[in-house]
């Protein structure tokens, strides 16, 4: 257990040493998203019955925690790996689980700071309601992980930076983004709402934004029952991968 | 006795490259190895595999009678490699760096012994020093010190003096004999023939994935009565 605290206290140091840049960043460009969307369509819309920026609010939270778990785990360990360092957790006796356990609970940590940030910085803009807060909780942790587990697949993949960058952009950006944090999918074209089931974000934001209003596009056991599955899908798929030591282990 | 480290037939392919041909070796307990051979002979792929870093297409590795695979944990916390890249993480200092990698070794409060390492390896002035601060051949200090904070019986130097200056090599070779001296099992590759010899009671050469002499150093500096341990090697390259 020594071997998981360590890795999990080194993992939680490297970002913490550079908060600026990995959790100062991400609540600025989340301010900045809700001061432009915010000021342009507060006015004219409102969805679930509430005004816009408080509908956007509780999205940009959930889009944070998952875009900063990801880059959490993916960033370390292609630093790690492209730098050589990896050698120094690859030599000792940490088991996989307990490798696996400690960069995917410190992607959440940096994943749930972020996103606790921004709902801090952003209370000053909208007038928020928790309805529910379990249900805030569980997404919130079950997404993080979610995207932390991707991370390490992505770090894990990748060899060069432009493959983890084409990773995030091609693939992370546009399921985070498409997902509904800045609309309700009702406001879509059927074909477009069709498509939104398709996309396992859509359930993280609308089950976690349900525990502020209590209104969502899909039941939120629904939404919990999806992440959940997918959660543990990438998580067996990524024990896996390190047992087997892919692109770790020649 | 069991050997510090046992290679029985290990074959190792990347693509179409033979990487290692059936390499089979035995270091006993205690013994200061070398083991040599010119680049791309198979020295770091064989250290890799002992290391669990590389997984062989056949044969196995065993430290002090673990299985490297099968039984990795004991056989990974017998054993200490300081590696041939001069790698390192830029976000600690090197307290931090020890402390961390001592941690990944199940040890926590090993302050003591790191304090000991790093008087040892003329690094306690930098101490609070981060990485990236730090001379090549200081980190090349730190790496031996990341290798030894678990105490491991076998230790593997993968040149561990690659651009290091004098002063640090005769310290590093002091406190590396100091170790030897005291139990740990040594193996080490060096392109520094004449260190080898002077370490080394025994010593393979290898070539092309393949072990083509091994015999202790005395009796392979006798097949060249009056020549140094660089003519030995010369002459087995050519044949």
């Amino acid at each position: 257990m020594i071997g998981f605290w360590t890795l999990f206290y080194k993992e939680l140091l490297r970002f913490w040493k550079v908060a600026f840049q990995t959790i100062g960043a991400p609540v600025l460009t989340a301010l900045l998203y809700l001061l432009i969307f915010g000021h342009v369509l507060d006015e004219h819309v409102r969805v679930h019955g509430v005004r816009y920026t408080a509908f956007l609010v509780p999205g940009l939270v959930m889009m944070q925690v998952l875009q900063n778990a990801f880059a959490n785990s993916s960033s370390s360990l292609i630093q790690a790996k492209i730098t050589g360092s990896i050698v120094f957790v690859l030599l000792p006796p940490i088991p996989y689980g307990a490798f696996f356990a400690a960069y995917v609970l410190a992607a959440l940590a940096r994943g749930l700071m972020v996103g606790l940030g921004v709902l801090l910085a952003t209370l000053w803009f909208a007038d928020l309601a928790v309805v529910a807060p379990l249900w805030i909780i569980a997404f919130a942790i079950l997404g993080g992980g979610l995207f932390g587990a991707l991370g390490m697949i992505a770090g894990i993949w990748s060899e060069k930076f432009d493959q983890l960058a084409g990773f995030q952009n091609f693939l992370i950006m546009p399921l985070t983004m498409l997902s509904g944090v800045f609309y309700s999918i009702h406001s879509l074209p059927s074909f477009w709402q069709q498509v939104s089931h398709y996309n396992p974000v859509f359930y993280m934001i609308d089950g976690f934004r349900y525990g502020f209003f209590g209104a969502s596009d899909v039941a939120p056991e629904t939404s919990l029952a999806v992440v959940a599955a997918c959660f543990a899908a990438v998580s067996l798929l990524t024990l896996g991968l390190l047992k087997r030591g892919w692109k770790l282990r020649n | 006795m069991v050997p510090a480290v046992s290679i029985d037939n290990v074959v190792k392919h990347f693509g179409a490259l033979q990487a290692l041909a059936g390499v089979s070796l035995e270091i006993a307990q205690g013994e200061f190895f070398g083991l040599l051979g010119p680049n791309g002979a198979g020295k770091t792929t064989l250290i890799s595999g002992l290391a669990g870093l590389m997984r062989p297409d056949s044969g196995s590795f065993r430290v002090l009678g673990h299985d490297v695979t099968r039984d990795f944990r004991q056989a990974r916390r017998l054993l200490g490699v300081v590696p041939q890249e001069l790698v390192f993480d830029p976000f600690f200092n090197v307290r931090e760096t020890l402390r961390i990698q001592s941690g990944y070794f199940g040890i926590r409060r090993n302050d003591d012994w790191i304090d000991e390492i790093l008087a040892n390896l003329d690094l306690t002035a930098k101490a609070e020093v981060n990485m990236r601060r730090l001379s090549g051949g200081m980190k090349r200090r730190v790496l031996v010190a990341q290798a030894l904070v678990h105490k491991p019986p076998v230790i593997v130097l993968d040149e561990p003096t690659a651009g290091v200056d004098v002063e640090l090599r005769q310290g590093l070779w002091q406190f590396v004999r100091r170790l030897n001296g005291e139990g740990h099992t040594i193996i080490l590759t060096t392109h520094y023939l004449e260190e080898a010899e002077s370490l080394c009671g025994r010593i393979a050469l290898m070539k092309q994935g393949r072990v083509i002499a091994l015999d202790t150093t005395a009796n392979l500096m006798a097949a060249h009565p009056g020549g140094t341990l660089e003519d030995v090697f010369v002459r087995a390259m050519k044949q």
